[in-house]
């Protein structure tokens, strides 16, 4: 790893500021992606805004309106909230599945949602149930919020401060995970929302994405059959050594039949 | 602990120490003064080095000296060899182009080595190698195995030509064709073995030490085999005398073969150590394990055999090209050909055998053993085929094999390759795995996956291993470099407990139990009375090491000739002590008795008049310390049938292991669950292989695409089973414990039975000719969609 300056500000608006004046500044969450890069000598950050310090982005509030969740909330804590489990279940269970136990110990929702990770599972939940991403200057919907690969909305020293979700009729998420890394392959969220069904898509492509055919077929009727025979292009999406664009394209309808079968 | 006896579970003393993280490894070593090395390598998979200029990096903080392969040629460093020479079928020897331990002229494949950076921390020296400018001219590269001989492919090496390293045959040709003539049935095949990384968990390591005052250096260096070592380092590569260089293995990771070998680092480090006069350490990262220590596998094979109307195998015959990627390792050339060739016949009566082997250079890693080197191979060449044969000929492929096997009175048995098995029962062997498996309601379950929309199949795989790896005569015969003898010490202190050196080397093995189990048993010795050591070409008389399955049935014969040596000695000193006569001394339990009598000496009594010989035989020696080296009569043979059941989800191309039995004959068994982990962690490796695991390069940069853990699937406990284990016993006739080595088999068989299970699985559909290792999702998904 490269020298760095480390900073562990007490309130977001010192963490805003740290990150602002720094020349190459890096916020950390959980560091479960920013660490490894550093080791590796992948990235050269000159400061490291450590946001493990401030009280006020962690813990989880239920109530009738849905789940609100502070950025620096591990993926143990979501996977282990009965509050969360009992709003909404698959959320808990998401979050259960993410990396492995030294990851959700350690790896925020906040951090995972502001990295974008193509394979991550929380953008097909935030997208899923059509989520809103706080941040320490406005509100974004998360269908405005990811943007390309390992991009957002999110501007400079601009930090998420929570997530909250709304409460679904029902909702499901199956991942197919990369049989080396175990990240999301192809993960798809399906949730019947106030808003209509939403269909969010994982791993399969540079970013998380919808599939409006899906949303309009489980529209007219929720079930598994609705979805069978919908294919997402395979044009666009991921191709490596695991998975051709023309697997990942079949498995999204896979994933997504049995999302919506779980969802019940 | 007290005394325990050949058989019994005696859990693993070295496991304390192990799961409590108080082991001592290459790198846990601390040194006096000590620096740390980088090493610059090639990004290039084939590249002509114009210039290296190294004046930035030299003047970056903490750096001692860089030294680049130039240097290297200069200071007439000879290169690393290849200790094993093959003939080719002209009976030329193989081509051994040249292995320096940096590249001066031209890289040869990602990772390739070209400078050497020593500072005073290992991140100053990374800093400093980032500063070295290399001018590459780049090359075309030959990346993949199949085109590598065509002669339009770019050349790995000048004096290669065609980048064969040579073109090899066994068997009898004509008499082979002469029986596929008259054969009732001919099964072909076309089989790739896909390239493996050997992934031990602790990467490679070594640290050199130079002493100006005598002259001597130390190497600990994470080996397998620290004696050859010391003498290939020695002999070929530096020209330090065997006397001055004094090599020690202390605790290490994990081999599986792939630290048998010597490699440019722990060279680059002694040398250097000498030149610069101060302690250097370098320990891999994971990329670079990944990239640099010698892979295993990568062949390209057709396959024909030759059967009778009732299955009976008349001949087999098989062309393989095999890689040995861009030099040669250190014993990379035997691996396709001697421990390959030479298994083909399987556990079967198959009369006549003809195989072709082109080994070929790529620009990519060397390629050398790998836990079972050669015979999984083998063996997955011979079980494939035999279960396509019987899925051709409509004969269930356990009775197919049931109706070829050697029967259990033909031993010793003369194949048709070259080898001759030693023992064997083969057919209980199935009997007990069929039963295990439940193979006889096997239709009721493939019907009961069928209705849930899966494909259920089986797949059987009967095995035979050629281990314990000597004798010396025939390996010499053969081509090999090396004596395959081991050695053995066994060091009574005055007090009575005792130390055995051997020349083995365990790196997860289990040696400091089993080792101690069988003189626990044989002397009568409490185990926690007895230190094994090993590791250290100070400490150990010279040994050979630890590699295909040969620590027990060498290294412990070894043991158990310096025990009788210890016995014979003890008798005479009891007979003195006694005042009775040699002849009438019988040894039981740990102690001298007067046949017909109640006199009695225990052994440690012995031991200690042998020490302080104040009344003790005038012509006896002092002392209880006898040395052995033992060199059997033959290879051992173990043997075994492995059955797989796996479904496979056809949505997604899954292929879930449902069921997986093992039944091995091992011979005789010392400790039942040391075995049963060489057992486990062989057959996960082999799981790996025809499921998961996969090296795989980018076929025109040459770069490994799976160089992490990101994108290499190493198998996790989620992916296989709980094992269902059985043993038959036939023990082995020539060595003195009767035992066979149980360290490669579950590697060996587990690939062809796990992928005859899923062609079994595919053939419902069709596609079982359309699927090659590893079988992932992906590949299964796209094999049943292919039409």
């Amino acid at each position: 790893m490269y020298d760095f300056a480390y900073h562990k500000p007490k309130s977001v608006a010192d963490a805003s500021a740290a990150v602002k004046k720094a020349s190459e500044g890096k916020l950390m969450a959980g560091g479960m992606t920013l660490i490894p890069t550093i080791k590796q000598r992948l990235a050269r950050p000159s400061d490291v805004v450590d946001l493990g310090g401030i009280g006020d982005l962690k813990g989880i509030k239920v109530d009738a309106s849905g789940v609100t969740i502070g950025a620096m909330t591990k993926h143990a804590e979501v996977a282990a909230s009965a509050d969360v489990a009992k709003a909404i279940p698959a959320l808990a269970k998401l979050a259960a599945n993410i990396g492995d136990a030294q990851v959700r110990n350690r790896g925020t929702i906040g951090g995972s949602v502001a990295n974008n990770d193509p394979a991550a599972d929380y953008p097909a939940a935030l997208v899923g149930l059509g989520a809103t991403v706080h941040t320490n200057e406005r509100k974004i919907a998360a269908d405005d919020f990811f943007k390309g690969m390992f991009e957002t909305a999110l501007k400079d020293g601009e930090i998420i401060t929570a997530v909250s979700f709304p409460v679904a009729k029902k909702a499901a998420y199956m991942k197919f995970p990369n049989p080396a890394s175990r990240y999301a392959m192809v993960g798809v969220f399906v949730a019947d929302t106030a808003g209509g069904a939403r269909v969010a898509v994982t791993g399969a492509g540079p970013g998380v994405f919808r599939v409006k055919d899906m949303e309009a077929a489980l529209g007219k009727g929720w079930s598994a059959d609705a979805v069978a025979g919908i294919k997402v292009p395979a044009g666009g999406l991921n191709n490596d050594i695991h998975a051709s664009r023309e697997y990942r394209a079949h498995l999204v309808t896979v994933m997504a039949k049995r999302a919506v079968a779980a969802a019940g | 602990m007290g005394n325990v006896k050949i058989g019994e579970r005696v859990q693993r003393k070295e496991d304390r120490r192990f799961l409590t993280g108080s082991g001592r490894y290459v790198d846990d070593l601390q040194l006096a003064r000590v620096t740390y090395a980088y090493f610059l390598r090639s990004p290039h998979a084939h590249a002509k080095i114009r210039k290296i200029d190294t004046s930035k990096a030299a003047a970056s903080v903490g750096v001692v000296q860089i030294f680049t392969g130039k240097d290297v040629a200069e200071a007439k460093v000879g290169g690393l060899i290849c200790g094993w020479v093959v003939k080719d079928k002209h009976g030329n020897p193989h081509k051994a182009p040249a292995h320096p331990a940096m590249a001066a002229d031209t890289v040869r494949h990602v990772g390739d080595t070209v400078a050497m950076v020593i500072a005073a921390t290992a991140d100053q020296a990374r800093d400093a190698a980032e500063k070295i400018e290399v001018d590459y001219e780049v090359l075309p590269a030959q990346i993949n195995l199949a085109g590598a001989l065509d002669p339009k492919a770019p050349q790995v090496h000048a004096d290669a030509p065609g980048n064969l390293c040579y073109d090899w045959e066994l068997g009898d040709k004509a008499a082979v064709d002469a029986a596929f003539a008259k054969a009732a049935h001919v099964t072909k095949l076309d089989l790739v073995n896909n390239r493996l990384v050997p992934n031990a968990m602790e990467p490679r390591a070594a640290a050199a030490e130079y002493d100006r005052g005598t002259g001597n250096y130390t190497l600990y260096t994470t080996s397998q085999n620290p004696h050859v070592a010391r003498l290939v380092l020695s002999a070929f590569v530096l020209g330090i005398p065997e006397h001055k260089l004094r090599v020690i293995a202390p605790d290490v990771g994990g081999g599986f073969g792939s630290k048998i070998f010597i490699y440019p680092e722990e060279t680059m480090l002694t040398w250097a150590a000498g030149k610069i006069g101060r302690s250097i350490k370098w320990t891999a990262e994971r990329s670079e394990s990944f990239m640099t220590d010698a892979h295993g596998r990568d062949h390209v094979t057709h396959a024909e055999l030759a059967l009778d109307a009732k299955g009976k195998i008349l001949a087999f015959k098989v062309d393989t090209i095999a890689n040995l990627g861009a030099y040669l390792s250190t014993f990379a050339t035997a691996v396709p050909t001697y421990l390959y060739a030479t298994l083909l016949a399987g556990q079967y009566t198959t009369p006549v055998i003809y195989c072709n082997v082109r080994a070929a250079f790529t620009h990519t890693t060397p390629v050398d053993a790998y836990r079972g080197a050669g015979r999984p191979e083998a063996t997955y060449v011979v079980e494939s085929i035999v279960s396509k044969a019987a899925r051709e000929m409509k004969i269930d492929s356990a009775e197919l094999r049931r109706r070829n096997y050697i029967a259990k009175d033909a031993f010793p048995y003369q194949t048709p390759v070259a080898l001759t098995y030693d023992s064997g029962n083969y057919a209980p062997i199935l009997d007990q795995a069929m039963k295990l498996a439940d193979y006889a309601g096997i239709d009721a379950r493939k019907a009961a996956a069928k209705a849930k929309g899966k494909l259920r199949g089986i797949g059987v795989c009967s095995y035979i291993e050629a281990c314990g790896i000597a004798p010396s005569a025939v390996v010499g015969s053969l081509g090999a470099g090396v004596g395959l003898w081991e050695s053995a010490q066994l060091k009574f202190n005055p007090t009575g407990n005792l130390q055995i050196l051997t020349g083995s080397h365990s790196h997860g093995q289990g040696h400091e139990t089993t080792f101690a189990q069988i003189v626990s048993d044989k002397l009568g010795i409490p185990l926690d009375q007895i230190e094994v050591v090993h590791g250290d070409t100070d400490k150990v008389p010279f040994g050979m090491g630890t590699y295909g399955s040969r620590s027990l049935p060498v290294g412990g014969s070894a043991i158990m000739k310096a025990a009788d040596k210890i016995i014979a000695k003890g008798k005479k000193v009891a007979a003195h002590l006694m005042e009775a006569a040699e002849a009438d001394i019988v040894f039981e339990n740990g102690t001298f008795k007067v046949t017909g009598t109640d006199k009695a000496v225990p052994l440690g009594q012995a031991v200690f008049a042998a020490y302080v010989p104040h009344n003790y035989p005038a012509d006896l020696e002092p002392g209880m310390d006898e040395n052995a080296f033992y060199d059997p009569s033959n290879f051992t043979y173990p043997s075994g049938t492995q059955i797989c059941e796996v479904e496979v989800d056809p949505d997604t191309g899954v292929v879930d292991i449902v069921n997986f039995v093992a039944v091995d004959d091992f011979g005789n068994i010392v400790n039942p669950m040391v075995v049963e982990g060489q057992v486990h962690g062989g057959i996960v490796q082999g799981v790996g292989q025809a499921l998961l695991e996969n090296a795989a390069y980018d076929e025109k940069t040459g770069q490994l695409i799976s160089g992490s853990y990101m994108d290499y699937t190493m198998p996790r406990a989620d992916d296989v089973p709980s094992f269902k284990l059985g043993y038959e016993v036939t023990p082995c006739p020539h060595n003195p414990l009767g035992v066979k080595g149980c360290g490669e088999a579950g590697a060996i068989a587990a690939p062809a039975a796990v992928m005859n299970a899923v062609r079994d699985a595919l053939a419902a559909v069709g596609a079982q000719d359309r699927i090659e290792m590893p079988a992932t999702p992906q590949r299964v998904w796209a094999a049943i969609n292919a039409h």
